[in-house]
């Protein structure tokens, strides 16, 4: 940060200020008396020059302010218009091009703050009045300063290696950038990885994904680490130092072949404890490997189950089968520390906890599941080879689906899960294809858009499933008629015919609805992004920056950010990586010039400052009894600004006088 | 008092990344709420210098509101935990000169909360509406001259010597 009287500087014969009064459209004109604006404007001292225009943010709007720089009218620019959220930089670059620091501007969001929450017109007019006025004294004391550019590290890390994070990953890789990806559990996939089939188009989920996975692991550019996750990051934009956990998986990754003997060799002879991979329909041993197309291949062991682990006897046969002797029972968390530019977040979803709405009867009648179970019962590789079998081994001839559970429910979420309308008709599809079964859909609407999505579900129509639309009320065993006797009966108020039905079904299949995962709240602060309450991640703006984050360097992809399937996940984490090589690429960042730094004339040497940095930016010269800060590493808090005793800190952009001005300005009668 | 309604005037210190993006949410969401409180944005809670919050009552305000991330939340973070510290220090000296406690708020609002914003900012309104308008300020606002002065010294003497006057001035 340089205070220079450059060839850029600026104010001879003090400051000149243009301001530009936005209607966007109807927005802010709809509400707020622009001209009485403007004309209250044009009589603050220092301004030379008002003007209001139909959206300023387009070409003809900045290049009036362009204009006005260029011919010397003025030199220091207020723009009243939205949040400078959304376009503090695009007017600040105008500024710039008129020939101005960039830093000469000041905003004022008449339309979030104004026009958008006040009901009244005059009250509205007069509390933009008020807002320009405290800009327009605030730009005034506006210090030069110039556009600060830091370095961007070429690395990038992506978080999470489900398919958001390995289309992200792959991406970045092809365009030559290395890659870290961390991923929590012992294998890449995700939720893709434990599906059949994928709608609308039916492809074998596992045909377009294993390709895929191998890919991520033979990549030169991929450093690929699973069973890991980030446990610190540090650093800003271009420059994050992250912390890697590696858990032990006491098999050594590189010298397991995968080849699976020493699961075979188990002293277990069976499968003993819950599968977490098929969802506890099926038994694993100790030592097992998650599905056969596992990345990278290479086994896990447990040791909260392991023989050896909890009472330290055991023979050990599976060290004994390994030809490899790729066998370490030592092995302890190890850390990795990486450097990186940017980083990507892929860390998806959850579903639905089914057995929090007991109406459902989840957990408590067998033949009752969940939407990924059966995904799982589906699944070749899955517990029982793709057959459609009840628990007790027989094949259900009634199969109802219930729509919408945990979703668009005051009592649970209520969102929409976007996804469970199209999966539940790809499950009824392929259960009837299986084994002819009939299928019952119960649905609240029908929400199938989407290329192919709606031909999809005409299709579904059309093969014969029954659908019923109304919420269903509950599932029971207690037969009512003969005919029910031995099913569970799905009960819901057909509303399409105006009556309540008793469907008896042999397995019900509950459509769980999309959950952000239940440590969103901690990721977001790791990487010091902000969620909604509910714990989706928030993206910096809905339509124009749907992969941006609120903290720069720090992108989204997937069902981290809201519900979203596979085409939808894959079309963000591309997007995700463009904006990642868009910075990469072009390798420095402009930084905030809102540092803080301290007047060693009037610093006292009372060290408040120091202890309060949450950086660590402050150092304290012992010798000459005075404290500065390291602008390079001030994240540009004020923090230690606001605490200063003798007013020897100070903030760029945000220096006392600026501040005193802008309070002055709010409160001014207009 | 002038027949003119009392309309109080509420200064507002939002942080940038949590009760300012608050408050874009509740105008992009189009909730509707008093015009009374104006906000000034600031890149943190901690920012917020004891004196901006005298500066304001001095200027005219008649209460003052401070937006912070939640406890834990903080994007630099504890910068709001050292603006509840202060705020805490602040508060009974405040007391001290007459300015009720209804007068000066602090609340955390998360990014996804526009509308505590909403609720916020029209129960402080009603509140201070209630209260009528702030008395240790005289008609005749004391502007510092800035620039070419000195810069303020010390930063509990100065305001707190130039509310005495104040407060002295009004003797009711």
């Amino acid at each position: 940060m340089l205070e220079t009287e450059g060839a850029l500087s600026p104010t001879n014969g003090g400051p000149k200020i243009g301001v530009y009064v936005c209607h966007c459209g109807l927005n802010i004109a709809g509400k707020v008396d622009v001209e009485a604006v403007v004309e209250f404007a044009s009589t603050l001292p220092a301004v030379a020059v008002a003007r209001d225009y139909k959206f300023m943010c387009s070409d003809p709007g900045q290049e009036l302010i362009e204009k006005d720089l260029r011919e010397g009218l003025v030199n220091r620019v207020v723009v009243a218009s939205c949040s400078p959220l959304m376009h503090e930089a695009t007017f600040r670059r105008a500024t710039a091009e008129g020939g101005q620091s960039p830093f000469y501007f000041q905003m004022a969001s008449i339309r979030e703050h104004v026009s958008w929450v006040t009901a009244d017109g005059h009250e509205a007019t007069d509390k933009a009045k008020a807002l320009v006025a405290a800009a327009v004294r605030r730009v005034a004391l506006h210090e030069y300063l110039e556009p600060r550019k830091a370095e961007v590290r070429p690395d990038v890390l992506v978080v999470g290696g489900g398919i958001a994070g390995i289309s992200a990953a792959l991406t970045l890789a092809e365009a030559g950038k290395h890659v870290y990806l961390v991923e929590r559990e012992t294998t890449i996939g995700g939720h893709m990885a434990k599906f059949d089939k994928t709608f609308p188009t039916l492809d074998c989920s596992a045909c377009i994904l294993t390709p895929k996975m191998s890919a991520v692991r033979s990549h030169p550019n991929i450093t690929l680490w699973t069973y890991s996750d980030v446990v610190a990051v540090e650093g800003f934009t271009g420059d994050f130092t992250v912390r890697v956990r590696h858990r032990p998986r006491y098999v050594i990754e590189e010298l397991c072949t995968g080849c699976l003997e020493c699961i075979e060799k188990c002293i277990h002879k069976q499968g003993k404890f819950d599968d977490e991979w098929n969802e506890g329909l099926s038994k694993r041993k100790p030592i097992y490997i998650p599905f056969p197309q596992a990345t990278p291949p290479v086994v896990v062991v447990d040791p909260d189950t392991c023989i050896w682990f909890k009472t330290g006897k055991c023979p050990q046969t599976c060290i004994e089968a390994c030809e490899r002797d790729a066998f370490d029972f030592a092995q302890t968390e190890t850390f990795d520390e990486i450097k990186v530019g940017a980083i990507i977040l892929g860390t998806g979803f959850k579903t639905f906890d089914a057995s929090k709405m007991p109406e459902y009867g989840y957990g408590r009648y067998p033949n009752v599941y969940t939407s990924l179970e059966v995904e799982r019962l589906l699944n070749a590789a899955g517990p029982t080879g793709g057959e459609v079998v009840l628990r007790d081994g027989t094949r259900p001839k009634v199969v109802g689906i219930i729509h919408c559970v945990g979703s668009r429910d005051a009592k649970h979420n209520v969102w929409c899960s976007k996804v469970c309308c199209m999966y539940s008709l790809k499950l009824a599809h392929i259960v009837k294809e299986r084994i002819g079964a009939e299928v019952y859909n119960f649905y609240i609407d029908m929400r199938t858009p989407g290329k192919g999505y709606e031909e999809f579900y005409d299709k579904i129509l059309k093969e014969g499933v029954h659908m019923v639309r109304g919420r269903v009320a509950g599932v029971t065993d207690e037969a009512a008629s003969p005919e029910e006797e031995g099913h569970l009966v799905i009960r819901a108020e057909d509303t399409l015919i105006g009556s309540v039905r008793r469907i008896p079904v042999d397995m019900v299949i509950l459509a769980v609805g999309l959950e952000p995962r239940p440590d969103a709240q901690d990721v977001r602060r790791l990487f010091n992004i902000s969620c909604g309450g509910e714990g989706w991640f928030t993206e910096r703006h809905p339509k124009l920056a749907p992969v941006s984050t609120f903290t720069d360097g720090v992108f989204l992809a997937g069902a981290c950010q809201g519900p979203k399937d596979i085409p939808d996940t894959v079309a963000q984490a591309g997007a995700a990586a463009a904006e990642v090589l868009a910075m990469v690429d072009r390798g420095y960042v402009m930084l905030e010039a809102n540092t803080a730094h301290i007047d060693e004339a009037t610093c006292s040497g009372c060290k408040t400052c120091v202890g309060l940095c949450p950086f660590g930016a402050i150092s304290f010269d012992e010798e000459r009894k005075k404290a500065s800060v390291n602008e390079v590493v001030c994240k540009g808090c004020g923090i230690c600004v606001g605490a200063c005793p003798s007013g020897a800190a100070q903030q760029h952009l945000f220096t006392d006088e600026e501040i005193f001005a802008e309070i002055e300005g709010v409160l001014a009668y207009v | 008092m002038s027949e003119q309604p009392f309309e109080p005037r509420i200064v507002a210190f939002f942080c940038n990344w949590c009760t300012y993006t608050a408050a874009d949410l509740a105008g992009i969401s189009r909730m509707q709420y008093a015009p009374n409180v104006r906000v000034i944005r600031l890149m943190c809670s901690g920012r917020v210098d004891p004196q901006f919050v005298l500066a304001a009552f001095r200027d005219g305000a008649d209460g003052v509101l401070i937006g912070g991330c939640h406890p834990g939340d903080c994007h630099y973070q504890e910068g709001n935990v050292n603006a509840l510290r202060r705020f805490e220090l602040l508060r009974p000296m405040l007391r001290d000169l007459g300015v009720e406690d209804e007068r000066v708020r602090l609340e955390w609002i998360s990014a996804a909360e526009g509308d505590k914003v909403q609720r916020v900012c029209n129960e402080m309104t009603e509140q201070v509406r209630a209260l009528g308008p702030l008395r240790l300020v005289t008609p005749k606002r004391v502007t510092p001259k800035r620039v070419t002065s000195p810069r303020v010294t010390s930063t509990w003497t100065v305001p707190v010597e130039r509310a005495d006057e104040l407060v002295g001035q009004e003797a009711r």
